[in-house]
């Protein structure tokens, strides 16, 4: 299921060059807040609270997802590149499977390390908020992983449409329209930063069981499709 | 596991057939796929290697479906026209790469290094490669598993003479031990020089298939169409049709020319300045009017 020569090919494509330059910039500025806010304002668990949920979570994880997850196979199959995974006797789930620990351990770490980072600068872990707020990252890296992978694999405007869903609909939708609070990944995170942190200080309208399931269901089903549609992946030629 | 069957099959893209009812069969030894840019050869290829399913009909290799069948990918090496090709690894790394993913090792990869001559460049980027070098480390990631079938789409492309008479004698060494190598072009006498059987494919039909005689003769035995302008067109055309080498002339008077049909081009060539001589007529435009290879070869299809 899992290939190391994919492994490799994957994450030296992602973090070369360009695409790791991208990948450090929203966690520095993460962290730079972070600092900003406990200087200016000091630590207070709200603030932190506001601070993690409304950047980190709401923001940064999810454009972290979308670089990992659609750059982990999107390039390949742009240039043609995938040719060389493609005409080989290894099964297409295992590509994807393989692409996909890739693009969770990348996102998990340019998303959750700074997370847990910017809210021990805040409040160092008053209430338990940097640890569930890493943690609501740490299992959101992985939905979104697997959705963006996803993505990546079907459509040639991954990064757009990847864009559009972690801006608007995680962003703006997610948090002003009540129903769509249910489909976002984003809630389904903040469910299990409920159950960690301190009282009240993390809300999510979705309950915990509902969000477990909701996670894993995606996570499974986007990577299953992945790996169907790679089976069937249709590579013209330049006529 | 060496021959490829295609059984009438055909592939369209919407509206467009780009393949249409081929049946061929391509065994050991080295087979040209012969054909006018746009003719359908990428996309046979791309069905031989089971990068595109057929619309109708079956690809086969000794039976076996291509298509969503990974194991074949055992017996098949394929190097691609596409450029990409993970630059940011060394030449040795990715034939590496290459290499692990078939279940093998850095001995196997240096050998295909060593078969492409490529192991001088080996410790460099591949985006400080030049075109003849990639596509040489292109052969090298295609060999690395000995496969008994080489697929190359359109391997030329770009290449200088000195560049193209390499890989020639490689592939020609690939096909004298057994191998079934298919490549694809669009110029006849690479075909000529490489493949003991051609096969033409012309607007998506399979027009032609034989040894390069054979495809030869049919693209010069037929007639040949000149435009002809001249001080005085009747009187030459009546010159000419008295002449069994002419098999039709029409005198075209909006273009203000003769358009003749000539069925032996040897012996009209010879004619016509004489005919004018002889006449007194001027010639002041010839030239022949169905030399590119698109009619040669829509010709083919339509014989």
């Amino acid at each position: 299921m899992y290939d190391p020569t994919v492994a490799r090919l994957t994450y030296r494509a992602l973090l070369g060059r360009r695409r790791a330059a991208i990948l450090f910039v929203l966690p520095v500025l993460l962290v730079a807040i972070a600092v900003a806010v406990r200087a200016f304002a000091g630590a207070d668990d709200q603030v932190a609270s506001g601070v993690l949920g409304g950047f980190a979570i709401a923001t940064m994880v999810p454009l972290i997802g979308v670089i990992a997850g659609t750059g982990a196979i999107g390039p390949e199959i742009d240039d043609g590149s995938i040719v060389y995974l493609l005409a080989k006797p290894v099964k297409r789930p295992t590509i994807i499977f393989t692409k996909l620990i890739v693009a969770i351990g990348v996102t998990m770490l340019f998303s959750a390390l700074p997370t847990l980072i910017a809210g021990l600068v805040l409040n160092g872990n008053g209430g338990q908020i940097a640890v569930a707020y890493t943690i609501a990252a740490l299992v959101a890296s992985i939905a979104y992983s697997a959705l963006f992978l996803l993505l990546g694999t079907v459509s040639r405007h991954a990064v757009v449409f990847g864009l559009v869903y972690a801006l608007v609909w995680e962003a703006l939708f997610g948090s002003l329209v009540p129903g769509a609070r249910t489909l976002s990944v984003q809630q389904w995170s903040l469910s299990v930063a409920e159950k960690v942190a301190g009282d009240g200080l993390v809300t999510s309208d979705v309950g915990l069981p509902l969000a477990t399931v909701l996670l894993a269901g995606v996570t499974v089903v986007a990577t299953w499709y992945a790996g169907q549609k790679l089976r069937a992946l249709k590579l013209a030629g330049e006529e | 596991m060496t021959t490829i069957e295609i059984d009438h099959t055909s592939r369209w893209f919407g509206n467009v057939v780009a393949v249409n009812d081929v049946s061929m069969s391509v065994g050991p030894g080295v087979t040209g796929l012969l054909g006018p840019n746009g003719a359908g050869k990428s996309t046979l290829i791309n069905m031989m290697a089971g990068f595109l399913a057929p619309s109708t009909g079956k690809v086969t290799l000794d039976g076996t479906q291509i298509w969503r069948n990974e194991s074949v990918y055992k017996a098949i090496g394929i190097v691609p026209e596409r450029e990409g090709m993970y630059d940011f690894l060394t030449g040795r790394e990715f034939v590496v790469a290459n290499a692990e993913l078939h279940g093998l090792g850095d001995a196997a990869a240096a050998k295909a290094l060593a078969t492409v001559e490529m192991e001088y460049a080996q410790d460099r980027k591949i985006s400080t490669y030049s075109k003849g070098m990639r596509q040489r480390v292109k052969m090298a990631s295609a060999l690395v598993h000995d496969p008994s079938v080489l697929l190359l789409d359109e391997p030329f492309n770009g290449m200088d003479p000195r560049q193209r008479m390499q890989l020639m004698d490689l592939l020609r060494r690939m096909g004298a031990e057994g191998r079934t190598v298919l490549f694809s072009s669009h110029i006849l006498e690479e075909v000529e020089q490489l493949a003991s059987h051609i096969e033409v494919i012309v607007a998506g039909r399979h027009a032609a298939s034989g040894d390069f005689r054979k495809i030869r003769r049919l693209m010069t035995d037929r007639p040949h169409r000149y435009l002809v302008r001249s001080s005085d067109d009747r009187a030459l055309a009546a010159a000419l049709i008295a002449d069994p080498s002419t098999a039709g002339i029409e005198v075209d008077v909006t273009e203000r020319a003769l358009r003749i049909q000539a069925v032996d081009f040897g012996r009209f060539t010879t004619l016509l300045p004489k005919v004018a001589r002889e006449n007194g007529i001027r010639l002041l435009t010839v030239s022949p009017s169905d030399e590119s290879l698109e009619s040669v070869f829509s010709y083919l299809v339509a014989a």
